[in-house]
C-alpha cells in the first residue's frame, strides 16, 4: 500500500497548509469579521448617539466594578493614557469616550479570550468627561472621570 | 504677574554680572550645583538626569511620564536609528568604524572640542561626516528639511543609546575648549526676544515651575541628559538644536541655525554643566 | 514619522499577562490643516481595526479612531497565557494598508 503514505502524507500537508493559509486570511484587510469598523458610532457628534450607534442602547448604569485610570490633569492633549478596568465576569467589550472630542468615540474592544481589560494613548481637544462604557451580560455600565487638559502657555 | 517680573529683574541684575577675568569652569559646575542643591534639597543628583520630571511639584506629570515609559513611542525611532547605523555602506563598512570602541559608551564626551578644526564638534557632525568619508549622502538641509533632521535625530539618540548610563565628561583641557565654554556661557545669561529672557530666567530660578499654565520649566541641570529627545508634543525625536530654536522662537527670540557655532557652543556649556549625570538619551520630554 | 512598525511587549506575572502593542502610524484625523497649504487639510489616515491572536485563536478585537494618538499604543490583558505561547496582532486603515506584528510569550 505505497498510497497510502503518500495520500495521508499530501493530505497532513494540506491541512496544514490550508490552517496556515486560513491564519493568515484571518487577519486580512477587508475579509469580513464578525464586527466591522462601526462607522456610524465613530462619526456621531454626541457621547449618547456614540453609544447608541455603537451598542444598539444609551441606557447605562453607572457601576464601582469599573476602574477608570487617568490623570486628573494631562501633561499634553496629545498623549492622555487611559486604562480601563472591568472587574464584572461575562465582559463583552469595552469603548472609550471623550465628550468634549469632535467625534466622542475614541476606541472599542471586544474580547473573546482576553481579560476585561483596555487601554490606549488618545487625543483630547479640550478639558472634558471620559467615558468608559463597558458591555457584560448584555447591560452597558459605565463610569466617568473628568481630565483637565491646558493649553497655551508658550506653546511650541 | 507683578511678582514675576521683578523677580526676573533681579535676576537680570544678577545675570548681568560678568565672570571674572579668569574663565574658571570647574567653579561656574559648582555654583549650579550648589544652587539646586539649596533650592531641591529633596532631589538626589542623579535624578536631574530625569529633567523636570525630577523635581518637586510634579508628580502629577511624573507618573504619566513613567505610565509612557512602559512603552514610549521614541522605540519606533529609536529602532529607525539603530536599523541606519547597522546597515553597511555601499563600500562594506559601518558606522561603528568612524568611532573609537565601536561607538559603544563614548557619547558621554560629546560635544568635544576638535583641536585641528578649532571648533565644537557634536555627535550629529560626526555622524554626518561618516557618511561623507565612506561616500555616502550626508543628512543636509537641517534647518528646513524635517525628514532629514528626523532620520538624523533617530540616528543620534541611537547612537547615544549605546552609551546609556555612562556619566557626563567634557574635556575642557584645552584653551579653545575653554574659549568655546565661555561662548555658550555668554549666550546661556543673554536677554534675548521680545520676551527679554534667558536661558537663566526660565531654567533656574523659575526651574520646576509651570510658565503660563503649560509650560513646565525644566532644571538648567540634566538639561542635555536626554537628548535626542521625544517632545510629548512633537510626534517624533528631535535633535537637541531643533529644541534650541523652537525655544528661543517661544521668547519670541531669531533662532540661530541648526548646527550652527553659537548652538554648537551653547551645547558645550549646557553639556558640561550637566557633567557627572548619567546620559538617559533618548527621553520622553514635556 | 518612523518607518512602519507593529512593536509588542508582554509581561508576564503568574497566571497575567499584560500586552502593549505600539504601531508607527501617523493616526490623521482629517481635521488638521495642512502646514504646506492652509486651505487644505491632511487627508484622514488612521488605524481602524486591531485583532490580537493567540495561538492562531482571536481574543481580542478592536476598532480605533483617529482619536489614538499618533503611534498608537493599545493595551489588553491575558489570563492563562504560557511561556512559549504565539501572540499575533493584525491591524488595518482607513486607506486599506495594513500591517502586524509577533511576540512570543515569555
Amino acid at each position: 500500500m505505497t498510497h497510502l503514505p503518500r495520500r495521508t502524507f499530501l493530505k497532513r500537508t494540506l491541512a496544514s497548509a490550508v490552517l496556515v493559509s486560513a491564519g493568515s486570511s484571518l487577519f486580512a484587510p477587508g475579509w469580513a469579521l464578525a464586527a466591522e469598523w462601526p462607522k456610524a458610532a465613530f462619526g456621531a457628534k454626541k457621547i449618547d448617539e456614540a453609544v447608541q450607534a455603537l451598542f444598539g442602547s444609551s441606557q447605562m448604569s453607572p457601576s464601582a466594578s469599573i476602574k477608570l485610570k487617568a490623570p486628573a490633569q494631562a501633561e499634553n492633549s496629545a498623549q492622555v493614557q487611559v486604562q480601563v478596568t472591568a472587574e464584572m465576569p461575562n465582559v463583552e467589550a469595552i469603548a472609550v469616550f471623550v465628550e468634549k472630542n469632535p467625534s466622542p468615540l475614541v476606541a472599542h474592544a471586544s474580547f473573546s479570550g482576553a481579560e476585561g481589560y483596555f487601554s490606549a494613548r488618545m487625543k483630547m481637544a479640550e478639558t472634558s468627561d471620559v467615558y468608559a462604557v463597558v458591555k457584560s451580560g448584555g447591560k452597558l455600565y459605565m463610569a466617568k472621570q473628568n481630565i483637565k487638559v491646558t493649553a497655551g502657555g508658550c506653546g511650541g | 504677574m507683578k511678582k514675576i517680573l521683578l523677580l526676573l529683574a533681579v535676576l537680570g541684575v544678577i545675570a548681568g554680572t560678568t565672570s571674572a577675568a579668569v574663565a574658571d569652569p570647574a567653579a561656574d559646575l559648582n555654583n549650579l550645583r550648589e544652587f539646586f542643591k539649596k533650592k531641591f534639597p529633596t532631589v538626589p543628583f542623579d535624578e536631574y538626569a530625569n529633567g523636570l520630571y525630577a523635581l518637586p511639584d510634579m508628580q502629577e506629570y511624573r507618573d504619566q511620564w513613567k505610565l509612557i515609559n512602559e512603552f514610549p513611542p521614541y522605540e519606533l525611532g529609536v529602532a529607525d536609528g539603530k536599523k541606519k547605523w547597522e546597515t553597511p555602506f555601499k563600500n562594506g563598512k559601518t558606522f561603528a568604524s568612524c568611532f573609537k570602541n565601536g561607538g559603544k559608551n563614548i557619547a558621554q564626551g560629546y560635544p568635544y572640542w576638535d583641536e585641528a578644526s578649532q571648533k565644537v564638534r557634536t555627535a550629529e557632525m560626526d555622524l554626518n561626516d561618516c557618511l561623507k568619508k565612506n561616500g555616502e549622502p550626508e543628512f543636509t538641509d537641517l534647518d528646513k528639511d524635517q525628514a532629514a533632521r528626523v532620520k538624523l535625530a533617530q540616528l543620534t539618540a541611537y547612537f547615544y543609546s549605546l552609551s546609556a548610563g555612562q556619566r557626563i565628561k567634557i574635556d575642557l583641557s584645552s584653551p579653545g575648549a575653554v574659549k568655546a565654554y565661555e561662548e555658550g556661557k555668554k549666550f546661556w545669561w543673554q536677554r534675548r526676544g521680545q520676551l527679554n529672557f534667558a536661558c537663566s530666567n526660565c531654567h533656574m530660578d523659575l526651574a520646576g515651575k509651570n510658565f503660563g499654565g503649560n509650560q513646565p520649566l525644566s532644571a538648567a541641570l540634566g538639561h542635555t541628559t536626554a537628548w535626542p529627545a521625544q517632545r510629548l508634543e512633537w510626534g517624533r525625536l528631535e535633535t537637541i538644536h531643533q529644541r534650541y530654536k523652537t525655544c528661543n522662537s517661544q521668547v519670541r527670540a531669531k533662532p540661530f541655525k541648526h548646527g550652527s557655532d553659537i548652538y554648537n557652543n551653547l551645547q558645550l556649556y549646557e553639556t558640561y554643566m550637566s557633567s557627572g549625570l548619567p546620559l538617559t538619551a533618548p527621553a520622553m520630554r514635556n | 514619522m518612523a518607518d512602519k512598525q507593529t512593536k509588542i511587549r508582554t509581561k508576564t506575572q503568574g497566571n497575567d499577562t499584560d500586552v502593549l502593542v505600539l504601531v508607527s502610524h501617523p493616526m490623521e484625523s482629517g481635521l488638521r490643516p495642512d502646514p504646506k497649504d492652509k486651505d487644505k487639510k491632511v487627508p484622514a489616515h488612521f488605524i481602524e481595526k486591531m485583532i490580537f491572536a493567540l495561538n492562531g485563536k482571536e481574543v481580542a478585537n478592536a476598532d480605533l479612531g483617529p482619536a489614538v494618538s499618533t503611534d498608537p499604543l493599545v493595551g489588553i490583558k491575558l489570563k492563562g497565557a504560557k511561556a512559549g505561547d504565539k501572540l499575533k496582532v493584525t491591524w488595518s486603515d482607513n486607506k486599506g494598508e495594513s500591517g502586524s506584528g509577533e511576540a512570543t510569550i515569555g
